[in-house]
C-alpha cells in the first residue's frame, strides 16, 4: 500500500459519501437528527478539494490533513469522530511512504481506538463501532491466517455489514438514539453504515489496482 | 419559511457581526471565523471563560461576553456545535497564564468538540479545563446526548464563574464554583409552537393548535412527551413540580430565571412568574432574586423554561457581582 493508493482510497469515500448522502441521511432521520449525510458529505467535499496538496506527503501526514479537515468542517459529533480515527491512523503511519499490511491493519485499529477514546464507547452500543470493530479482527484474523490484503479486508468488509445488520436487533444504549428506547430497534445505526461504505470503498480500489 | 434574514448561509456571521457592532467598544469578532471576544483582554492574573455552542440560542452565548462574565464566546451554524478548531482559536485568543475555563452544554457535538479544541490548547501548553453543564431534569438521555442536557442554567455558570475569575481566583477555584453551580441549578422547559432551522427550513416538529411539547431541549428536538394545552398557571406547576422533586429547595434561597425560548411575549412570561412566585412561597422556597426574559433560546419557539439555582453565601455574593454584557448587566 503506497501513497498513490491512500490518495486513491480517498478520493473514492469522498465520491461514495456524497453518493450516498441522502441515504444517510434519511437513515439519521429516523433515530437521529437527519444531518449524517449533510454534515459527512460536507466535509468530504473538502478534503476532496485539498487532495492535490496533499500529493507530495507522506501518509502519516496524509491521514493527519485528512482528518483535520474532516474535524474543521463536519460539526457535530460525527466531525470529531472521523476526524479523530484519521488522525490517530495518521499518528502510526508518521513518516511512511508505504505500509506493510500488517501496519495498514495497524492503523485502522488505531482510528479504531480514536473512536472509542473520543465518543467514549464500545462496541454494541449501536455505534459505528459495530461495523469497525468486527471488520478489524476479521482483517487481522485474516492476515494472521496468511491471507493477502484483499482477501483479509474482504473478510472484514462482510463482518462489517453483519455488524451493520446487528445494529438493527439492539436497542441504542449511548447518545441520541437511546432517548428512542424500544423506538430505535430496528433502524441500522447511520455512523456505523457510513463505516461500512469506507470499508468498502477501500476494497474496491484495492481490488482494483 | 418566513424570517428576517439575508440568506441562509450568512445568518450565523450577520448575528453575529450585529452584535459586535452593538457594543463596537466592548466585543469584537475574531477574523478566522463566529468568535466573539472581549475588546479589552483581561488581565494576564485572571482566567478566562470561553463558551459556544450553535447559533439560534440567542442572546446565548455571544450576549454574555464582557465584564463580570465569559471572555469568549464561539457561534457554530444553527443548533450545531462550533468545530475544535474554531473554538480553539478563541481559547487561544483569551488565554492568560492563569488559564481558561471552557462552560460547555451537555450535548453530544458540544462535549466532543470542545474537548477536541481542549487537547490542542493543552497540546500548545494552554492551561486550560472545562465543565459540562446538565441542568435538564426533562430527560436523562435525550435525542442528541447522554446524561441531562445543558440548557438555561448555563448562564447562571456564566454569570457566577465570571465573577469568581473577575476576583483573581485560581482556574481550580473557577471551576469549583462553576461545578458548585452546576449541582445546584435545574431547568425544565416546554414549547407551544416549534421553531425552523434556516438551512432545514421547516419546523423540526409539528403541534396542533391544542398541543404542548412538555420536555422539549433547545434545539428544537422532541421533548418527552406531548399533551392537551393547559393554563399558564397548571403548565408552570408541573414544570415546577418536576424541579422541585429533583433537588430539596425547601426552606433555601434561589435564583429563579423564566425564560423565554424565543417567540413568547413578556406578557405571558410575567403571568407564568406571577404563579411561581406564589407557588414556591407556599412550597417553603425563598426567592432571592428573579431574571424574567430571553435568555437561552430556541430561534422563535415559542415556550417558556423555569430555571432554579439553590444559593449559598459564596453563590449569592458572585450572583450580585457586577457584570457588563450585552444581555446582562449588574
Amino acid at each position: 500500500m503506497d501513497t498513490k493508493k491512500i490518495l486513491a482510497i480517498i478520493a473514492a469515500i469522498a465520491k461514495k459519501i456524497e453518493a450516498e448522502k441522502d441515504f444517510l441521511t434519511q437513515l439519521d432521520n429516523e433515530i437521529g437528527d437527519g444531518d449524517h449525510g449533510i454534515n459527512l458529505a460536507r466535509g468530504f467535499k473538502s478534503v476532496e478539494e485539498k487532495l492535490s496538496t496533499f500529493a507530495d506527503k507522506d501518509i502519516g501526514a496524509i491521514l493527519k490533513g485528512v482528518g483535520t479537515q474532516l474535524v474543521s468542517t463536519v460539526g457535530g459529533a460525527s466531525g470529531p469522530l472521523y476526524g479523530t480515527a484519521f488522525m490517530k491512523a495518521g499518528n502510526v503511519c508518521k513518516g511512511k511512504t508505504e505500509l506493510t499490511d500488517a501496519e495498514f491493519a495497524a492503523a485502522l485499529e488505531a482510528a479504531i481506538n480514536g473512536v472509542k477514546m473520543r465518543g467514549k464507547a464500545v462496541e454494541g452500543e449501536k455505534t459505528m463501532l459495530d461495523a469497525l470493530c468486527p471488520a478489524y479482527k476479521a482483517l487481522k484474523d485474516g492476515l494472521d491466517a496468511g491471507k493477502n490484503l484483499v482477501d483479509a479486508l474482504s473478510d472484514g468488509v462482510d463482518a462489517a455489514a453483519n455488524g451493520v445488520e446487528y445494529t438493527k436487533t439492539i436497542i441504542a444504549t449511548k447518545g441520541r438514539a437511546s432517548y428512542l428506547k424500544e423506538r430505535s430497534l430496528g433502524h441500522q445505526d447511520p455512523g456505523a453504515t457510513s463505516s461500512l461504505f469506507m470499508l468498502q470503498t477501500m476494497l474496491e480500489v484495492l481490488r482494483e489496482a | 419559511m418566513k424570517k428576517l434574514i439575508n440568506s441562509i448561509d450568512a445568518v450565523e456571521e450577520q448575528m453575529i457581526l450585529g452584535l459586535v457592532k452593538s457594543a463596537p467598544d466592548k466585543l469584537c469578532k475574531l477574523d478566522c471565523g463566529n468568535v466573539v471576544v472581549r475588546a479589552q483582554k483581561k488581565s494576564a492574573d485572571k482566567v478566562a471563560l470561553v463558551s459556544g455552542g450553535g447559533s439560534g440560542h440567542e442572546p446565548a452565548h455571544g450576549g454574555f461576553v464582557g465584564k463580570g462574565m465569559l471572555d469568549c464566546a464561539v457561534a457554530g451554524a444553527v443548533f450545531t456545535s462550533p468545530t475544535p478548531d474554531k473554538i480553539f482559536e478563541g481559547i487561544k485568543a483569551v488565554a492568560t497564564d492563569a488559564g481558561v475555563l471552557c462552560i460547555v452544554k451537555n450535548y453530544t457535538g458540544d462535549v466532543l468538540n470542545f474537548e477536541m479544541a481542549i487537547d490542542m490548547a493543552a497540546d500548545e501548553d494552554i492551561k486550560v479545563d472545562h465543565v459540562v453543564v446538565n441542568d435538564d431534569v426533562a430527560v436523562q438521555d435525550s435525542l442528541y446526548t447522554t446524561g441531562r442536557r445543558g440548557v438555561a442554567g448555563t448562564i447562571l455558570v456564566h454569570k457566577i464563574a465570571g465573577a469568581k475569575a473577575e476576583e483573581g481566583a485560581s482556574l481550580e477555584e473557577v471551576k469549583a464554583v462553576a461545578e458548585k453551580v452546576i449541582a445546584n441549578v435545574r431547568t425544565m422547559g416546554m414549547a407551544i409552537s416549534p421553531c425552523t432551522v434556516p438551512a432545514a427550513g421547516k419546523p423540526g416538529f409539528e403541534l396542533a393548535e391544542d398541543e404542548m411539547e412538555i420536555g422539549i431541549g433547545i434545539h428544537g428536538e422532541p421533548g418527552t412527551h406531548r399533551e392537551k394545552i393547559s393554563s399558564a398557571d397548571e403548565i408552570a406547576k408541573s414544570l415546577l413540580d418536576k424541579i422541585l422533586a429533583d433537588i430539596d429547595y425547601k426552606n433555601q434561597e434561589v435564583v429563579v430565571m423564566v425564560n423565554g425560548m424565543g417567540a413568547t411575549p413578556l406578557m405571558e412570561l410575567y403571568i407564568i412568574n406571577n404563579f411561581v412566585q406564589d407557588y414556591l412561597k407556599a412550597a417553603g422556597v425563598k426567592v432571592y432574586d428573579t431574571m424574567v426574559g430571553n435568555f437561552m433560546t430556541s430561534i422563535e419557539m415559542a415556550g417558556f423554561s423555569l430555571t432554579l439555582l439553590r444559593l449559598d453565601d459564596e453563590l449569592k455574593k458572585l450572583y450580585d457581582a457586577a457584570a457588563d454584557t450585552p444581555a446582562l448587566k449588574r
